[in-house]
């Protein structure tokens, strides 16, 4: 039997909107992963903790406020810090395209913007499962 | 009723020799049609038997109960609503010339956005503001940064609104500070805090302490301003952000009237009469695209409040049974794709919220779902409101779309749901504990879920997002802040404690902390001299921390 898929759906910062948060949670159970949302106001610190503690495959970052550039990078780095080389880290929210290329850099893979299909965040982490699956 | 007889014999003929032939060759769009909220909708209105005491009993006169109409007998013959657009960000000399820059261009109150640290207590050197220093609004660390803020602006001439929920108390302790400094007593503020708390719980996130102390600092500033600041409005109860959060309009107006229920409840306990302070509450809803059902939802608002402040808590006063309520066009109905496409939305969404008889009004600017706002941005979001007070007509007559029939049977329908759901958490024994359990979010979510699965099969259309799409968009500008904030407000704290007189400080905020221990302590003194004596927002909310504790959130997915 293969490895059922652990996602960690987290929000960083101060940031109390949570409704695409949530909403990509719920979706991305009901395309048959593990899911686990950490609910709102989340260091940077608790997430990577989480992140290992739980043995997900990805993380999902999703923020509202403007304060992606310090704290998604800042998830990235704690985690390899740890040791946690094959988790991937993906984010959304209200995120000017001129920041994208900024936090791919930072390594997270994938920036999903207001709009966005759930079909798309579906399609990156199928593209993605074979490399945290080996 | 006799009297629509003959209506209903010629409506079954109009569909036998005309509807039916029609529909025979041009079936319709849709099986069922909804509101935007998925209130059922059907083809045709018309008269239904109404007498003239249902009439008087529901309907009635503008400024008179139910207040179906309006709270004003003229509305905006008399006035138009406040223009009051929601800003700030960065330094508070930032957001000082914003507001300068808004009321030069006719706007006619302030209405203040705090950064997260502001809005949850954190000063700008906390670790936990990294990164969130004056990006969703401008950071307020003490009295200092209050008085910048409104440099220039006198507090006697204009009326502000300020979004600040937990530290509500604490900001309004800076407010009435700087009126002081420019010679501006207490009893001649005008304004509103929201100071909402129940629905940061459920929908906004930016909660500090638990429901009982929250609840207390809330009736504090009931009782507080209702002898000092008699102006100020003491809180604006909040459906903006539970529609936000994707709730259906019903859910929107039945648990910001819960919400507003668990306040009077926590106010009667403390021993305030009722008339004493529910003339000061004020209300805040979302306008979002279904144009009938929100100016339904706003009539039926109105009605069921004043419904339950009469019969409920036996309000004598009918300025106790008024809802005035502030709007906002929705937040969540904007799109990223084709920006310029949401001037349009925010048209429409003005119209609802004024011929639903809004107090106040906030509109949205088209570039809201990319980033902050430009000012090219936010002026034609003013202009979308001057121009439907002064062009559209709309204004002329007070509740010009009452009597419409299928305006008034949507008024009606909203009216019983909301009922059915103020009944639904009563008998769970009160808001505060629906909260608790999760059922409150629950049932957001999965309204929020719904919407957004019809939007992803098509079935529900967004224009430019899943239909009307173009390949290519042109890069828009968006304002941004300078990203070093942080630091400069640590300069700034830094010097403010060197300079301040410490050992004042230190005993000010001791004697909170006595007061916040002896439940029958009214706070807003012990904040107001915190606050005189420059101690700052975190240093004050770390205070009542210790004492209260925090609010743990009940995660619902």
């Amino acid at each position: 039997m293969s490895k059922r898929i652990r996602i960690l759906i987290a929000k960083p910062g101060l940031d109390g909107h949570d409704r695409g948060a949530k909403y990509v949670a719920r979706a991305l159970k009901d395309a048959g992963y593990e899911v686990i949302y950490t609910g709102i106001r989340q260091s940077p610190e608790a997430i990577a903790k989480t992140a290992i503690q739980e043995d997900v495959d990805f993380v999902g970052l999703s923020l509202l406020s403007g304060a992606h550039n310090e704290l998604f990078p800042e998830v990235v780095r704690l985690l390899r810090k740890e040791g946690a080389k094959n988790i991937i880290v993906f984010g959304g929210g209200v995120i000017p395209q001129e920041d994208i290329s900024f936090l791919q850099e930072q390594g997270i893979e994938a920036v999903f913007t207001p709009g966005t299909p759930i079909q798309k965040v579906l399609n990156f982490i199928e593209s993605k499962k074979e490399k945290v699956l080996a | 009723m006799d009297k629509f007889k003959k209506i209903e014999e010629q409506k079954k003929q109009w569909e036998e020799k005309t509807l039916n032939k029609v529909l025979e060759r041009f079936p319709e769009q849709k099986e069922t049609f909804t509101t935007g909220s998925w209130l059922p909708v059907e083809r045709l209105y018309l008269p239904r038997p109404f007498s003239e005491e249902e009439y008087l009993e529901n309907v009635g006169f503008p400024g008179q109960y139910p207040f179906t109409r309006g709270v004003q007998p003229t509305m905006y013959r008399g006035r138009f609503w406040t223009m009051r657009q929601y800003a700030g960000f960065g330094t508070a000399e930032e957001s000082n010339r914003r507001y300068k820059y808004l009321l030069e261009q006719g706007q006619t109150g302030l209405s203040v956005a705090f950064d997260l640290p502001t809005q949850i207590g954190y000063d700008s050197d906390d670790p936990k503001s990294v990164g969130e220093v004056g990006k969703v609004g401008v950071a307020i660390d003490s009295l200092e940064d209050m008085e910048l803020l409104f440099d220039g602006i006198p507090l006697d001439k204009v009326s502000t609104s300020m979004t600040i929920n937990a530290p509500a108390a604490v900001l309004l302790a800076f407010y009435i500070a700087v009126a002081e400094k420019q010679g501006v007593p207490k009893d001649q503020l005008r304004g509103t805090i929201q100071n909402d708390i129940l629905k940061e719980y459920i929908a906004r996130g930016t909660y500090i302490f638990p429901p009982k102390p929250s609840l207390r600092l809330i009736t504090n500033i009931f009782e507080y301003c209702s002898k000092e600041v008699p102006k100020w409005n003491t809180i604006s109860i909040s459906g903006y952000h539970i529609r936000e959060a994707g709730s259906t309009a019903v859910q929107e107006v039945a648990f910001t009237l819960a919400d507003g229920i668990e306040y009077v409840r926590a106010a009667l306990n403390a021993g305030l009469d009722v008339d004493q302070f529910a003339g000061r509450l004020s209300f805040f809803f979302n306008a979002h695209n279904d144009l009938l059902e929100e100016i339904a939802k706003f009539r039926a608002a109105r009605r069921v409040w004043a419904k339950i402040m009469k019969e409920r808590f036996g309000a004598k006063n009918p300025k106790s049974m008024m809802l005035r309520f502030h709007t906002q066009t929705g937040g969540s109905t904007l799109t990223a794709q084709q920006p310029d496409n949401n001037i349009v939305r925010v048209t429409i969404q003005t119209l609802a919220a004024v011929l639903g008889g809004t107090q106040s009004l906030h509109t949205n600017s088209r570039d809201e779902a990319l980033g902050l706002p430009t000012e090219d941005s936010v002026r034609i979001a003013l202009r979308t409101q001057q121009i439907v007070a002064y062009e559209s007509g709309v204004t002329n007559t007070v509740d010009p779309l009452a009597g419409s029939y299928f305006l008034e049977s949507l008024t009606d329908k909203i009216e019983e749901k909301v009922w059915n759901y103020l009944k639904r958490i009563d008998e769970m024994g009160g808001m505060v504990y629906a909260i608790e359990k999760g059922y409150i979010q629950k049932e957001i979510q999965d309204a929020a879920y719904r919407y957004q699965q019809e939007v992803e099969k098509g079935d529900r259309v967004v224009v430019g997002v899943n239909k009307f799409t173009m390949e290519q968009e042109p890069p828009k500008e968006i304002l941004r802040v300078d990203p070093n904030l942080r630091k400069v407000q640590a300069e700034r704290l830094a010097n403010l404690r060197a300079k301040r007189d410490n050992a004042k400080v230190q005993k000010t905020l001791n004697a909170l902390k006595e007061a916040a221990k002896e439940e029958k302590e009214n706070l807003m003194p012990f904040i107001l001299d915190a606050a005189k004596a420059y101690a700052t927002l975190g240093e004050i909310c770390n205070v009542l921390r210790d004492v209260f504790g925090e609010y743990q959130e009940s995660i619902v997915l």
